[in-house]
């Protein structure tokens, strides 16, 4: 079977490709290493909806991030995926800082950001009450906001998933081949034929160009370790507190997130490892030292969990690549899409699809194309009453599984269930948080584990915290059967 | 109309079936327990171990045993119970939501209500330990129910941090079950445990307790592959030159128990900020009349034994306050000083209480201790004590005609004896 479009890597950026190409009619499938969608850099970022004011004027990451975040709002809300406009400040410390502040601002003039200004320190402490007093002002910016990345992700693919997208996991390319107008795209002995290429592919995406013959691009992983605290110290601030970025990055913010839960992060480190997951000491230190300096008294007894994510930064080259293979124009390579990545990601998948036209591809639009997806958390936020007539047609609704973020049994098992269906207890996790509260999981790891098992027609012991290689259990009891 | 009761008990484990009972036997007939499990017994059901009921029952029995000795007299004396039920909710008026597969949801106007929630795991992410995110990290709790409840294993080869009882405990069990355990790590250099759960689990099976100990690195990719353990300094920091790698492929997690009172901070009712649970006076009412709390929820204890103690005095208390009897008076407070972390009870509703059992855990491990309790400049009770450590709950008998004594303020006071 032929497909018109591979998109190799479910990122975010792949899986709103995934979802602007299923608006036409076209067979589009999307080739995913991992065992669930948004694993790589989208697993674990800042979910920051940027402004636009950070990139230099007249490069792809100005123009994109800027449209992007226009377009978040909107997309958020037919996706069902939480997103609040809760506004960002850039905090000057010093009057050399507010020199660099000021730049910012400049730079999101020129680049078209609405609503940037400029503050005095009292008026960041004013709106900020927590920021430590030596501020001295701050770039404000209001059409800044906050979205759950894997939670954008995950609504993404599902909804280009109801629209016909196919979706294949633990498919790992390894050769791609090139004959008479479409690759055949392998992962050891199965094979994908598709007329167009899309390489999403994040931190392998510089290997996956060089399998379409394309070698010059080198990706190098950049890790940023984060602090998660808990939902009682969400409203510490309410806008994302940024520091003055320097050559090294952003810096460590300060923020709510999508979830209402405090984040504190990233460091920002070259590494080897493109599968890093670990955390640091010093690392952790380094951001607690950091963060200090916004905000002094950050509750870390309140820390629930920390992690660390991958950035596919690229060598050489500041900006996005967004653009056509060199060797065969049919394959388009989307390169060091880091930071502002997230924000850009929906004007992303626009550009990939008129380039898919520039191309060649004939784009006809799809007259029962639905871009609209219900909430996983619809049963949460429903009346008593609701609530009630659902238990009525499935009691699973009534069952209690995960006691700290109160996730039922009905809707995990509509988690699993729902495209792009949840195959791990992390993709379980990811989805409707069941074991992401303060227990993370001692409660209800053995319960939802079971209904993994159940749903997706394994065996308990097959059951993986996040696919082949993670299984949870190494067998039975003495006694066990 | 809103269904009414006039003792609701939330939890359905050792502390609320005591309490029930003891209400039951105060007179009370209108008693729902809400239990969110399939069954009553609550924690108990997965300590398949012996050890329960010596000093309640005079003889060893295992969790289910010591559980099912209170869940058939629930059953005889006709006590109700909804199992599978979840609160979701409680309000300072005393208005239960809770929700099951068979009710939805639904709201109980209780007259009293005894809270007998139980507490948690501290897990991984509060621990802040760094390096890795495999599977094969587990609370001893989850470790314990894949073993006891599922008759599954979480693991083959296993090093456990933290020597609290459930840790220990299961450093034996895995061992019966044919994994090797490779150590337990203890970062502070005394156990969190009891001293006869570190002879019967650790010594009669020659696994080594290091004290003063950490995980500093977790390694591995899909599953654990092994822990870098590190001696700390005396600021708990790890040591690196004093670091060493085990391999292994799962790491269990014994480090603390917390009182789960989330439904108790949405009632806003304040809590003790060292045992995390309610502040109660000698009948374990809480600052709103007429709710009680009891059990693991109000202070972690040690013996499931003292936990039906308490949970008795709780639903007795509960059954006084729905037929009046609660005497009110002036109160007296209880401050802990010296090596005393903590007392519960931490008030006292009068001086004419009669004979309260004063609860309290030290922070330190204490050679030949005096305990003192003075009230301004007199001292009421001193009591010499041979040994004392953080794993284990004290207890101090206030006569009636001590407690008359008592005015304002009283203070709880360890220290050690110059040897």
């Amino acid at each position: 079977m032929k497909y018109d479009v591979a998109i190799i890597g479910g990122g975010v950026v792949g899986a709103l490709t995934a979802r602007e190409l299923s608006r036409y009619d076209l067979r589009v499938v999307v080739l995913e290493k991992e065992s669930d969608v948004a694993y790589g850099a989208s697993r674990a970022n800042s979910g920051i909806v940027h402004g636009g004011f950070d990139p230099i004027p007249g490069t792809k990451k100005a123009a994109l991030n800027v449209k992007g975040a226009a377009m978040m709002e909107a997309l958020a809300a037919d996706l069902g995926v939480t997103y609040h406009k809760n506004g960002s400040m850039v905090l000057a410390f010093s009057e050399e800082e507010m020199a660099t502040v000021r730049k910012l601002y400049e730079r999101g003039i020129a680049n078209g950001v609405p609503g940037i200004s400029l503050l005095t320190g009292a008026e960041v402490l004013a709106l900020e009450g927590r920021v430590s007093p030596q501020v001295v002002g701050a770039l404000r910016c209001v059409s800044s906001g906050i979205v759950c990345p894997y939670g954008l992700t995950i609504a993404a693919m599902g909804n280009a998933m109801d629209n016909g997208v196919e979706l294949r996991y633990e498919y790992a390319v390894d050769r791609i081949e090139q004959k008479d107008g479409s690759f055949s795209i392998y992962a050891g002995e199965e094979c994908v034929e598709a007329a167009y290429l899309i390489n999403s592919a994040g931190m392998y995406a510089d290997r996956i160009a060089a399998m379409v013959g394309d070698d010059e691009y080198q990706i190098i992983p950049k890790k940023g370790e984060y602090m998660l605290l808990d939902r009682a110290e969400g409203d510490l601030c309410s806008h994302t507190l940024f520091q003055v970025p320097t050559a090294a990055g952003k810096g460590v913010l300060v923020s709510p997130t999508a979830d209402g839960n405090l984040l504190v992060g990233p460091t920002s480190v070259a590494i080897d490892d493109r599968e890093c997951r670990d955390t640091t000491v010093e690392g952790l230190d380094y951001i607690k030292q950091a963060a200090g300096k916004s905000v002094a008294d950050i509750p870390y007894r309140q820390v629930i969990t920390s992690f660390t994510g991958v950035r596919a930064a690229l060598v050489g080259e500041e900006d996005f690549v967004i653009e056509p293979s060199k060797k065969n124009g049919r394959a388009i390579h989307l390169l060091g899409i880091d930071s502002p990545g997230l924000s850009s990601a929906p004007a992303i998948a626009e550009e990939v699809a008129s380039l898919l036209r520039d191309a060649g591809l004939t784009l006809t639009p799809k007259k029962d194309f639905n871009g609209k997806r219900d909430s996983y958390h619809v049963f949460g936020h429903l009346s008593d009453e609701e609530k009630n007539e659902w238990i009525k047609r499935d009691p699973s609704y009534g069952h209690m599984i995960c006691r700290c973020e109160t996730i039922t049994e009905g809707e995990i098992r509509e988690a699993i269930r729902r495209n792009p269906p949840a195959r791990t207890m992390d993709a379980v996790k990811r989805r409707v948080r069941a074991g992401m509260g303060r227990c993370q999981g001692g409660f209800c790891t053995t319960y939802v584990a079971e209904l993994v098992a159940e749903e997706n027609h394994m065996k308990p012991t097959e059951v993986t915290k996040f696919g082949t290689g993670s299984e949870l259990l190494t067998g039975l009891t003495r006694g066990g059967n | 109309m809103m269904e009414a009761r006039e003792i609701v008990i939330i939890g359905g484990g050792p502390a609320g079936m005591a309490a029930a009972l003891a209400a039951h036997e105060a007179g009370i007939r209108d008693i729902l327990i809400l239990e969110r499990d399939a069954a009553l017994g609550g924690i108990l059901q997965q300590c398949i171990h012996n050890g329960f009921g010596l000093h309640r029952f005079g003889e060893e029995l295992t969790g289910p045993e010591y559980a099912e000795r209170y869940a058939r007299e629930v059953y005889a004396k006709g006590i109700p119970y909804a199992l599978n039920t979840m609160v979701l909710d409680i309000s300072k008026d005393k208005i239960v939501t809770a929700i099951s597969e068979e009710r939805g949801v639904f709201h109980i106007q209780a007259k009293a209500i005894i809270l007998a929630m139980g507490c948690r795991e501290r897990p991984r992410g509060a621990l802040n330990i760094p390096g890795a995110r495999p599977a094969g990290i587990y609370t001893a709790g989850t470790a314990q129910r894949f073993v006891n409840i599922k008759g599954m294993m979480p693991g083959k080869s296993v090093v456990i941090l933290g020597s609290g009882d459930i840790g220990l405990i299961m450093a034996r069990r895995m061992t019966l079950e044919g994994a090797k355990v490779q150590a337990v790590c203890e970062l502070m250099p005394y156990s969190g445990g009891l001293n006869r759960n570190i002879v019967q689990c650790l010594e009669d099976f020659n696994i080594p307790l290091m004290l003063s100990h950490t995980v500093s690195k977790i390694h591995g990719k899909g599953r654990v592959t092994g822990v870098t353990i590190s001696r700390v300094d005396e600021n708990l920091r790890p040591i690196p030159e004093e670091s060493q790698y085990i391999p292994c492929d799962t790491l269990l997690l014994s480090c603390g128990l917390i009182p789960e009172n989330e439904l108790t901070k949405s009632a806003g009712i304040p809590l003790d900020r060292v045992t995390s649970g309610a502040i109660v006076n000698e009948e374990r009412e809480t600052d709103i009349p007429g709710i009680f709390a009891c059990g693991n929820v109000l202070h972690v204890h040690d013996l499931v034994d003292y936990v039906s103690e308490e949970a008795a005095l709780a639903g007795k208390a509960a059954a006084g306050y729905v037929l009046g009897k609660t005497k009110r008076g002036t109160g007296i407070t209880i401050r802990a000083a010296g090596a005393v972390r903590y007392t519960v009870p931490q008030r006292l509703s009068t001086n004419e209480a009669g004979e309260v059992r004063l609860y309290f855990r030290v922070g330190r491990v204490l050679r030949g201790a005096t305990i003192t309790l003075t009230c301004g400049d007199t001292v009421l009770l001193q009591q010499k004590k041979r040994h004392m450590a953080p794993g284990e709950m004290e207890c101090l008998v206030l006569k009636a005609d001590i407690v008359a004594k008592m005015q304002d303020t009283v203070t709880l006071s360890c220290e050690e004896v110059a040897k």
